[in-house]
């Protein structure tokens, strides 16, 4: 074990998976000798040189469509997104060819392909480089979306990440990069995906939460223990595939659950896991299912007005509180 | 060309043009659906490109590429059956016309959204360089998806990595309706290779000849490690955009003067006066690349229709859980 920072652990992973394939070459803006800004390719550029580390032109379509083109020919391409925002400018690269080729061509195109970078609050960066876009890709059947939520999980699910077959799209978290977690020395550490993991244990309520929201949920439990209600914390970790078995268990355990990510509550993940934990364990809740998001706004630039925005702590307490009545 | 190249480009020609003329009858009597994009007129680029192309070089396509697919050496039997959404099909019915691939001989596919494909096929070539190998990548596209922004995007990255990569445009003078003249900044597109510090050229697309000279210069440049090309190969669509549509934006006089710049015709004058094929020798070709469409068409209509219940195979490489 070592005790890592989120974004160490993710250009760990990396450089441990390029050394052992050389099919895996990295590709983006800023990512050579700057190391990427958030620095999760530093260094790499020295040892793995220009054939593989590649710094691109800001051409976000372009180089996507580039990736697609490499992966399709017996490349395993790492792509990172200087912000996941920035997704948008190639939303037809990743919906329609990255999500769609393998169905349309018959299943004979294979297209290992990681798409990987940061979103989120935190920086006061204003509405175009703050916002979580993940639900946009868990609608278009073909990619696979991860959000780890700490430094053990971003290594183990990048792994997985890296090592499958399929595009994923992999969503870090700007305000989680500089966290530290033990995270295993084994360079065959994965974490597999569809798998959640139960970051708390409690009898009374179920909180659902993704990425930056699971350590919101956690300090929430800590202060609901305080009232004697018992919080479980599960975190999806993908959010496509979901694992719904983890989930129900929890669900018909408690009887209440409050799901909380910080993309926008309107048509989020939040929207889906509550509609299917109601379409399968309806019968065992006891009130009904509370979601939690960002309010219906641009994310602001004022970091008093961005924290009012997304759900906190306090709105976390509030929820459960809400449905914990006897 | 020596005779047997001649042949060959010629075959393919033919090939091509009875396949869409078969595609075209099989759609009026409603036997095929979907939109159908023929390249009637323009058979001289993919036959004269694609046929010097080795199976691991690769290709990218368009909407209308059943052209670009058979001179890569597709099966015209399993392209029928794809633009008939049959099991049988290359993409088992899950592509349709506009989406024939065939990954493992280097056709990484047809596109339906204009320009898509040319990042791919650059794509390709950033991959053949990274593996160490001299295989070329060609990527076919039309003067409207020269207004694309991925296309000046990967452009600029091909030149700047000096990947190597052919881009053809293949310039029948619409998108759609719109002429390029009312799209295009330019009067030729190839001149956008300047923009790229590469070499473009405008080419007679109705020339196999031409088309055969300035390709093969392209990819001996791109094999030398010297980088891409732009070709603009002036060419014109006979038929309307997709079968169904209108015309209203050009005459029969404009359509009927382009008929007589037929690449077909004009290959076969070429090779009756050389003594290459004999009228006879070519009115036999024309009867042998009839059965071959025929068996296609036969081997199209007769195979099954895809089951339902495979509808969900293939979204993943793999069982996602
Ligand atoms: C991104 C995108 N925009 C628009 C269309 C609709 N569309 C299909 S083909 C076409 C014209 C394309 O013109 P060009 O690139 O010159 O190719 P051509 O049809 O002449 O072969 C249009 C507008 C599309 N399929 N994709």
């Amino acid at each position: 074990m070592s005790i890592k920072k989120y974004a160490v652990a993710i250009r760990d992973v990396i450089a441990e998976e390029m050394r052992s394939d050389s099919s895996i070459f990295v590709m983006g803006e800023d990512i050579g000798p700057q190391g990427g800004i958030f620095g999760c390719t530093r260094g790499l550029l020295d040892e793995f040189g220009e054939n593989r580390i590649i710094d691109t032109p800001i051409s976000e379509a372009g180089f996507t469509g580039v990736g697609i083109g490499a992966a399709l020919t017996g490349m395993r391409p790492i792509i990172e997104f200087m912000y996941m925002d920035f997704t948008y400018e190639a939303m037809d690269q990743i919906l329609n060819q990255a999500a769609k080729l393998r169905y349309m061509y018959g299943g004979k195109a294979t297209l290992p392909l990681v798409i990987r970078g940061q979103q989120g609050i935190g920086r006061g960066n204003a509405g175009t480089h703050s916002q979580s876009v993940e639900a946009f890709f868990t609608h278009i059947p073909g990619l696979k979306v991860v959000q780890p939520s700490g430094a053990r999980d971003a290594a183990g699910l990048l792994r997985t990440a890296i090592r499958d077959n399929n595009p994923i799209m992999f969503f870090e978290h700007k305000a989680l990069y500089a966290n530290s977690e033990e995270v295993p020395d084994d360079t065959d550490f994965s974490i597999p995906f569809g798998v959640a993991d139960v970051k708390r244990e409690g009898g009374d309520v179920t909180i659902i939460a993704t990425s930056l929201m699971v350590g919101r949920a956690l300090e929430a439990a800590d202060i609901l223990a305080k009232d004697s209600i018992q919080a479980e914390v599960v975190d999806p970790r993908t959010i496509l595939p979901l694992d719904m078995d983890t989930i129900n268990a929890s669900v018909r355990k408690t009887g209440r659950a409050v799901v909380v990510h910080e993309a926008h509550k309107t048509n989020g993940v939040g929207a889906e896991i509550a509609s299917r934990i109601m379409e399968d364990s309806f019968k065992y809740l006891d009130a009904p299912v509370t979601r939690l998001g960002a309010k219906a706004c641009t994310l602001p630039f004022n970091l008093v007005l961005e924290n009012a925005v997304v759900p906190g702590v306090d709105d976390i307490v509030a929820a459960v509180q809400n449905i914990s009545y006897r | 060309m020596d005779k047997k190249t001649i042949l060959k480009v010629y075959e393919t020609m033919l090939t091509i043009r009875k396949f869409e003329e078969c595609a075209l009858k099989l759609f009026e009597e409603n036997k095929l659906r979907g939109s159908v994009h023929l390249s009637i007129g323009q058979e001289a680029v993919p036959a004269a490109t694609g046929t010097f192309l080795r199976d691991e070089d690769y290709i990218t396509s368009t909407h209308r590429g059943h052209g670009h697919a058979i001179a890569k050496g597709a099966r015209v039997d399993l392209a029928m059956a794809e633009l008939m959404g049959k099991t049988t099909g290359y993409c088992g019915g899950r592509g349709g016309s506009m989406h024939i691939a065939e990954v493992e001989k280097g056709n990484l596919g047809a596109n339906a959204i204009v320009g898509a494909g040319i990042p791919h096929a650059t794509g390709a070539a950033l991959s053949a360089r990274i593996r160490g190998t001299d295989q070329v990548a060609v990527t076919y596209f039309g003067d409207g998806a020269s207004n694309e922004g991925i296309f000046h995007e990967t452009l600029n990255m091909a030149s700047l990595w000096n990947l190597p990569v052919v881009f053809i445009c293949e310039n029948n003078q619409f998108g759609l309706s719109t002429p390029q003249s009312k799209a295009c900044s330019v009067k030729d597109i190839a001149v956008r290779a300047g923009a790229y510090d590469m070499p473009g050229e405008v080419v007679d697309g109705n020339d196999v000849f031409a088309v055969e000279k300035a390709f093969l210069k392209a990819v001996k440049r791109a094999k030398e490690g010297k980088g891409p090309t732009l070709l603009e190969m002036k060419t014109y669509r006979w038929k309307g955009h997709w079968t169904g549509d209108p015309e209203v934006y050009r005459t029969r006089e404009e359509v009927e003067a382009w008929k007589k710049k037929c690449p077909i015709l004009r290959l076969e004058k070429h090779m009756v006066d050389k003594g290459v094929m004999s009228t006879a020798e070519i009115a036999n070709k024309h009867k042998e690349v009839d059965g071959v469409i025929r068996k296609a068409e036969e081997f199209a209509l007769t195979s099954p229709e895809p089951d339902p219940a495979t509808v969900l195979d293939n979204v993943y490489f793999g069982e996602v859980n």
